[in-house]
């Protein structure tokens, strides 16, 4: 698919006027008037109601708010909706049809227990499948450097980071693994880079 | 979804079971039920309250004082503006009480013109606006006229009291008489935030029936649905609450969403359409509840032989600006205070006062962490004046069976203090590494001495250090509580022959949707998946209580277990011969509906006396223990927690999965208590508001984690279960300060220990003291 890049027009800020912008969302082209202020984010949950990216600080700092621009995890709450104008963006909604099907990393977070409340877990998942599509293979260490800008208040983090491996697994082609079987031989030991 | 049948009803054990699931118990999680709606948080399909869309709703805020004290002169708004195009709502438009309604009413809903501003960020009027952009737009046109006041900020210069209490026993001069070694401390704690990664939320939806209905991020419908009917005068049916997918809780959604609950409430009422209440991050945490700061002065006295014979606590908690659940963290805090530890002359005093500061309320652990934090560090440095192990102090003080708190409550069953002591040491190799760690501090030339001239580098520089602490937690709500609220909670067989689980207790992470249906599953003898969770609606469940306290699966579980078992014992009558499994759907069809409404009893042989402090300040205790590992660099005073083996006793672990996170979550916040998270505050506002300036603990900064789940059931629960969420949160911050000493040499008296702080302690200064 070809993508044209357009700068976002200069001094629009103090305007109330609508700039028009081409987004390609979870594979669909979509056509919006957005205002110039506009965040990503907003765009998403209001415009689009693709309310699974969630928004959890002002600061770019939680991480929830992560999505793919161009294949790359970004935070939304930190691009301008006409800063995303045609780019492909994808988001958690795109992971899996339904709940039935899921992508073998979510598998991996259901079985492996990588979530408490949730709101966090779309960001975390985003972020996780950037690093795997870069590196299939990563330490523990890798996706503790990876997951650092999403914070998680409930996990304590060690279960997210199982999951992450064990789904890395399965999307290398290894046979997916229940909990107990992974708590009897965890994949990887190295230990977290230094800091 | 994978599940398991698994037997009921409690093992009688003669001592604690260790349970390391997944490794000595191999095979222990396999065939526990996942969590019921991780699918739907994975997909994106759960619905938060900021994902539902109620057409037409208009978006609402709050504008807040931006003084500490001051009388409140007028609301001022702005002539040029057209506010006819919006909503402002006041404290005149209160229908009802002007309060929200809490053990104390002394909370305004909105603070009433000629009434007083009491803290920063105080809620003084509201505004509701079709668009965001409106609302920012006007937001600075309400002008709030004022008179100062003069504020008090420090707890200790208050002479408005919340709360008081004082438990003695034994006679406290003869005991300091008898001692060989006297040890003093002052330990300080300041706020901390609960920081669920979700903002606090509320939709407010008026009703045809002059009503409102809520949806929203909250732990406690009915605390919601009270506060409701007091401030707006409506009936019990006129209220509603509904809990939607809330993300974490901790404590800070306990009481906090009745007051948004009625500003959501009092805007859609007057704009008479759905509003909208969502927090912004900056706005959460300057205006909602932190954990409580305290002050605690330790005085103890020893023998040589390291046998505790006086103990004299206080604590001095400051509470905000106004009451809160203040009393009853306090309380919380009191009856922890001396620790897991024997002692016969003790006098324990606490005291809440009101500061002009936004108030404290709920956070996991409630007044505990505080009190244990200071109580650990007095045991570790007693330690260290005798020249004795900390493992072999505790080991000579430690609470067994029959021994008698302060209260004078005798420990009568589930003790598993020396068990979790034991398990920790064991599985840490902490007298050999604390051996080793002596060593190298003595190779350095004395521990926690920094040469003069250039910084040190490569492994001279960074010093290991291992800390040991032990905790108790109470299980359930303390004293008569539970006899208090008298919860109900149900199981249903409804007429189209399925099983539902009715309690208000809700889902913030937990693990409550999954299982109070596995629990019921295993009573009734059916899959797991065949029983649904009522959704946490006051117009469809009873009232079991509030989701606080790790009382969920220890009391309402307990309600819940009773009642299906009396469902089965029902259907099976009915049915002589044919199990429940077998003959529930025709029994449905022949009979309809059958519902068993359980509602809570004391437990058997449990009396407290609220007004004295005398009895069992709880039914039974869940004990804790952590050794935490750390790293510190010498130069920066920067600290790694690198492992903490976390030791807990849960009386029953129900699913040792969720359970092994909640001590995980637990432990890292604690982690986080104890090396990062301040709230620096100046002339009573938070300066540092935003998730950019106050700190969590990232992936990065969290330890490895080993959890050793213990069992020492609880005979007054059906299944024996203690609770979990709190416990873990005592234990870890007063280990990882430990263990900071071990490796330099310094004890930090006053959390955080920041690298300002430490560095400060090694270059002979006391740190400064806690905001």
């Amino acid at each position: 698919m070809e993508l044209i890049h357009r700068p976002a027009s200069a001094g629009t800020a103090a305007t109330e006027a609508r700039i028009a912008i081409d987004l390609v969302v979870n594979g669909e082209r979509v056509a919006l008037e957005v205002e110039p202020r506009r965040l990503l984010v907003d765009v998403l949950r209001e415009d689009l109601d693709l309310t699974g990216t969630k928004v959890g600080c002002d600061t770019s700092s939680c991480g929830t708010c992560t999505v793919h621009l161009d294949g790359r995890a970004v935070k939304s709450c930190t691009v301008l909706a006409v800063q995303a104008d045609g780019s492909a963006v994808r988001t958690v909604e795109d992971l899996a049809p339904d709940s039935e099907h899921l992508h073998p990393l979510q598998a991996a977070f259901v079985e492996h227990h990588g979530l408490q409340c949730g709101f966090c877990t779309p960001g975390m998942l985003m972020t996780a499948l950037d690093l795997l599509a870069r590196d299939p293979d990563p330490s523990d260490g890798e996706i503790r450097h990876a997951i650092h800008g999403n914070l998680c208040r409930c996990t304590g983090y060690q279960s997210i980071v199982a999951s992450i491996q064990e789904g890395a697994a399965v999307m290398r082609g290894e046979p997916p693994r229940t909990w107990t079987e992974a708590h009897a031989a965890p994949r990887s030991t190295a230990p977290a880079p230094d800091r | 979804m994978p599940t398991r049948a698994f037997t009921s009803g409690v093992q009688t054990v003669e001592r604690a079971l260790v349970v390391d699931p997944g490794q000595r118990v191999p095979g222990r999680a396999a065939g526990f039920p996942l969590r019921r709606e991780g699918p739907a948080k994975l997909t994106g399909a759960a619905k938060y309250t900021d994902d539902l869309v109620f057409p037409g709703a208009w978006h609402g805020i709050t504008i807040r004082s931006t003084e500490a004290h001051a009388k409140l002169v007028a609301i001022e708004l702005d002539p040029d503006v057209d506010w006819s195009k919006v909503v402002v709502a006041t404290a005149a438009d209160i229908p009802g009480d002007n309060v929200v309604a809490s053990i104390k009413d002394d909370q305004p809903v909105l603070v009433p013109v000629g009434g007083v501003i009491r803290h920063h960020a105080e809620p003084v009027a509201l505004l509701a606006a079709p668009d965001k952009e409106t609302l920012r737009r006007l937001k600075g046109r309400i002008r709030l006229v004022t008179e100062p006041l003069p504020p008090v900020f420090d707890p200790e210069q208050s002479d408005h009291v919340f709360a008081k209490y004082e438990v003695t026993t034994g006679d406290l001069a003869l005991g300091f008489a008898g001692a060989d070694l006297i040890v003093e401390g002052t330990y300080r704690v300041g706020h901390q935030e609960q920081l669920y990664i979700e903002n606090n939320a509320m939709i407010a939806v008026p009703g045809d029936d002059g009503g409102i209905v809520i949806h929203g991020s909250l732990q406690c419908p009915y605390y919601v649905h009270k506060a409701l009917k007091r401030a707006l005068r409506l009936t019990h049916v006129q209220a509603r609450v509904i809990a939607e997918e809330t993300g974490g809780g901790f404590g800070g959604k306990e009481e906090y969403p009745s007051m948004i609950a009625l500003h959501a409430s009092l805007l859609a009422l007057k704009a008479k359409r759905p509003v909208r209440m969502i927090y912004e991050r900056h706005e959460d945490i300057s205006a909602t509840t932190k954990r409580h700061p305290a002050i605690v002065r330790h005085r103890s006295g020893v023998t040589k032989d390291g046998v505790l014979v006086a103990q004299d606590v206080e604590v001095i908690m400051d509470g905000g600006a106004y009451c809160t659940l203040s009393p009853v963290v306090l309380s919380r805090g009191l009856l922890h205070a001396g620790g897991p530890y024997r002692c016969p002359n003790v006098r324990l005093r606490a005291c809440a006062t009101r500061t002009n500061t936004p108030p404290n309320g709920a956070f996991r652990g409630f007044g505990a962490p505080q009190t244990e934090f200071a109580a650990e560090m007095q045991l570790n440095r007693i330690a260290e004046r005798l020249e004795m192990s900390p493992a072999e102090l505790r080991r000579r003080n430690v609470y067994r069976l029959n021994d008698t708190t302060p209260t004078g409550q005798v420990l009568r069953e589930s003790v598993a203090a020396e068990e979790v002591l034991e398990q920790a040491l064991g599985a840490s190799h902490f007298e050999r590494i604390r051996e080793r760690t002596a060593r190298e501090s003595a190779e350095r030339g004395g521990s926690g001495t920094i040469p003069p001239g250039p910084l040190r580098s490569g492994d001279r520089r960074v010093a290991n250090g291992i800390g040991l602490a032990l905790g108790w937690h109470g299980a359930g709500f303390t004293g008569s509580g539970e006899v208090y609220i008298g919860s109900i909670a149900s199981v249903e067989l409804t007429a189209d022959g399925r099983i539902r689980v009715l309690t208000a207790n809700t889902e913030m992470g937990q693990g409550t949707k999954t299982v109070f249906p596995q629990m019921v599953a295993a009573e009734l003898g059916v899959p797991s998946d065949w029983v649904e969770y009522a959704p946490q609606d006051t117009a469809e469940v009873p009232d079991s209580g509030p989701t606080v306290a790790s009382r969920t699966v220890m009391v309402v579980g307990g309600l819940v277990i009773r009642a299906a078992r009396r469902l089965k014992a029902a259907v099976e009558e009915r049915n002589p011969g044919v199990p429940f499994h077998e003959a529930f759907r025709d029994d449905a069809k022949a009979n309809g509906a059958t519902r068993i409404d359980q509602k809570f009893e004391a437990y058997p042989g449990v009396v407290f006396d609220d007004a004295t402090y005398v009895g069992d300040a709880y039914p039974a205790y869940g004990w804790a223990a952590a050794v935490a590992s750390v790293e510190v660099d010498l130069d920066t005073a920067e600290v790694t927690v690198r492992d903490v083996i976390a030791v807990d006793d849960v009386g029953k672990v129900i699913h040792p999965v969720l359970c092994e996170g909640q001590v995980e979550g637990g432990t890292l916040q604690a982690v986080g208590y104890a090396t990062l998270e301040e709230m620096k505050v100046r002339d009573g506002r938070y300066l540092n508001d935003r998730l950019a300036t106050y700190l969590i603990p990232t992936a990065m900064d969290a330890p490895h984690i080993r959890t050793i789940l213990v069992e020492a059931p609880f005979s007054g629960a059906p299944h024996g279960a203690k609770g979990v969420g709190e416990l873990p949160m005592d234990v870890a911050a007063p280990a990882v300060i430990a263990a900071i000493h071990d490796a330099t040499g310094v004890w930090i008296h006053d959390l955080p220990a920041t690298p300002e702080r430490i560095l400060a302690a090694m270059h002979g200064d006391r740190g400064a003291p806690a905001a």
